[in-house]
């Protein structure tokens, strides 16, 4: 087994057997981190020490005969919006490099820390979460480590490409319209957005309240499910979290697609994507023997409607921000959130009025479905710089519009995994969604599809990175867990 | 002349720069901004101008001469997204997503 780019499976097994240790993991890890980073530029900060830290004290317990976790030696990184005590949080922004260092980690760090993990690092991502291109002014672009020339995808840009470089095994990203299913697609790995409310969002930097959503990015179904397990429960410090009991998944991957009725997503689902999108619908749809074609009513105007509560939330977030700031944001992200502060607050009731409506309507298909395959993105990960591609035969901005498949379905907060179809020269990803609360469904038809070889994230050969690694700033944090 | 008759508009027909989504939507964008000499910058031409100007002083947003066409153009887009749910048939009753418990 390479440590470094072994599943977090594969790690969590060796170190609970004494095959390996959680020392000689993370070294092997800063190591690939160290060498590819400067090409990939996933990382904004890594946290040696820290994690060296970690990882002693997981070997000494095991060494005393204590039980290893679920996650034990795995290495993880988050996208830069999660707090992590010693560094600020920095969103993605200039402007946040001036808070204070947090004081604590968030939630979910903690929870895949409890679980054996070992956090490494802190990943790129764009501004504020407000893109779905994972380039970013401050810290330059996230690259593709499919093609360096093109887009990750974003906002979770890091995320997807640490994953999909084999940096780390598993990482946490957020969703508010598709920000970890669409780097998930155009960087060839399996991401979970959970169901709204799922996962703790507490001592992340939000975004959107009303759609803002948390989960892990993995090269393999089953590390996504070990790394959601191991996050579940209910969190005080985060309103939005359910009071619900932890529900398992791990255990119920190997039930398969038996008793599963799955279908294809129609209407606004199969208009304007590109060849490769079809050809991965196709593929899916074929090897789960999938014919029927369902409707989600109104889709258009569910995108539109969650189009205008992120401009209205997210100005709102930002406006003294914006009025005392305005030239330290990314242009373009400062002009979407200036006109977002000027839409009339009877649009966004009206949106939130409508998100009921749709609500009601898209459970009902649950009734006759268990889950349903739709478009991930409209095509493979277009070139960075690129400001614009053909949708439907129109030419439209792409930091708006690679989530537009995206976006009416995380509206209401639906479960849902990408599944990486390996397609040549480009990955692009699968949305295998279903109703609120079965997370179980689409994990267990993913691994049946990687079990089947149809979906899969290969490791790409990368380059070693012609450039020395960057400073980055994990001094702080270092120090702090010395 | 030109000038008489925008400021005549304006003052005479303020209903203008109220804020329809439908009507801002469905309304072709004009090719420029036509600022007549001599006037105020709330006199321009297009009522999206003059909820940019309006917004943006009211609620003390930095605007930029450099930044106005994007935000425009932003706003412009947000505001036709809009126009396909605000027609939307939904009851009186319909509740909001989310939900307030006290």
């Amino acid at each position: 087994m390479d440590t470094s780019t072994a599943h977090a499976s594969e790690i969590a097994a060796a170190v609970a057997a004494g095959r390996v240790s959680a020392v000689a993991v993370v070294d092997a890890t800063l190591a690939r981190i160290a060498q590819h980073d400067g090409a990939l530029n996933a990382f904004t900060a890594v946290v040696e020490a820290r994690a060296r830290k970690k990882a002693r004290a997981l070997d000494a317990a095991r060494s005393a005969g204590q039980a290893s976790g679920p996650l034990a030696g795995v290495p993880f990184a988050v996208k830069n919006l999660f707090d992590v005590a010693g560094l600020p949080t920095v969103a993605g922004s200039k402007i946040n490099r001036d808070r204070a260092p947090a004081v604590r980690d968030a939630t979910l760090i903690a929870r895949l820390e409890a679980a054996g993990a070992v956090l490494v690092g802190a990943l790129n991502m764009g501004e504020y979460a407000y893109d779905f291109t994972g380039e970013n002014v401050h810290d330059g672009s996230s690259r593709n480590p499919h093609d360096l020339a093109r887009m990750t995808g974003g906002s979770s840009g890091g995320s997807g490409g640490a994953v999909g470089g084999a940096l780390v095994p598993i990482a946490l990203g957020s969703d508010t319209n598709g920000s970890i299913r669409v780097p998930s697609s155009l960087c060839g790995v399996f991401g979970l957005k959970p169901t709204y409310g799922r996962l703790s969002r507490a001592h992340t930097f939000p975004f959107v309240a009303s759609l803002d959503h948390v989960g892990p990015l993995a090269r393999s179904v089953r590390d996504l499910a070990l790394a959601y397990d191991a996050m579940q429960g209910h969190d005080p410090d985060d309103p939005v979290c359910v009071e619900r009991a932890v529900e398992p998944v791990t255990p119920l991957l190997a039930k398969g697609t038996a008793g599963l009725r799955i279908a294809i997503a129609g209407g606004y689902f199969r208009a304007g994507l590109f060849p490769e999108a079809r050809t991965a619908i196709a593929r899916v749809a074929a090897a789960l023997g999938v014919g029927d074609e369902i409707e989600i009513p109104e889709a258009p105007r569910a995108r539109a409607a969650a189009y205008v509560i992120t401009a209205s939330e997210g100005a709102a977030l930002h406006l003294e921000r914006l009025r005392a700031r305005a030239d330290d944001f990314d242009p373009a992200v400062r002009d979407r959130l200036i006109a977002g502060a000027m839409i009339p607050a009877a649009l966004v009731a009206k949106a939130q009025k409508f998100r009921r409506w749709y609500r009601a309507r898209v459970l009902e298909l649950f009734a006759g479905v268990d889950a349903i395959l739709a478009p991930a993105t409209p095509c493979t990960a277009p070139l960075i710089g690129q400001s614009t591609f053909m949708l439907d035969g129109v030419a439209v901005n792409v930091r708006a519009n690679l989530g537009v498949y995206t976006q009416p379905i995380s509206f209401i907060g639906l479960p849902v995994v990408a599944v990486p179809v390996p397609l040549h020269p480009m990955p692009i990803g699968v949305q295998i969604i279903a109703a609120p609360w079965r997370e179980d469904v689409p994990l267990r038809i993913a691994h049946a599809l990687e079990a089947a070889d149809i979906v899969t994230a290969a490791i790409p050969a990368l380059e070693e990175s012609r450039n020395k690694p960057r400073k980055w700033r994990s001094d702080v944090a270092a120090q702090r867990h010395k | 002349m030109a000038t008489k008759r925008a400021k005549s508009q304006t003052k005479t027909k303020p209903s203008r720069v109220r804020v329809k989504a439908k009507t801002l939507a469905a309304r072709p964008a004009k090719k420029s901004v036509r600022k007549v000499s001599g006037t105020k910058p709330e006199q321009f031409a297009d009522p999206l101008d003059i909820l940019v100007d309006a917004s943006a002083r009211a609620l003390d947003l930095p605007l930029e001469p450099t930044w106005r066409p994007a935000v425009k153009g932003n706003l412009d887009v947000t505001l036709r997204l809009a126009a396909l749910f605000t027609d939307f048939p939904l009851p009186d009753d319909a509740e909001p997503a989310p939900v307030f418990v006290a």
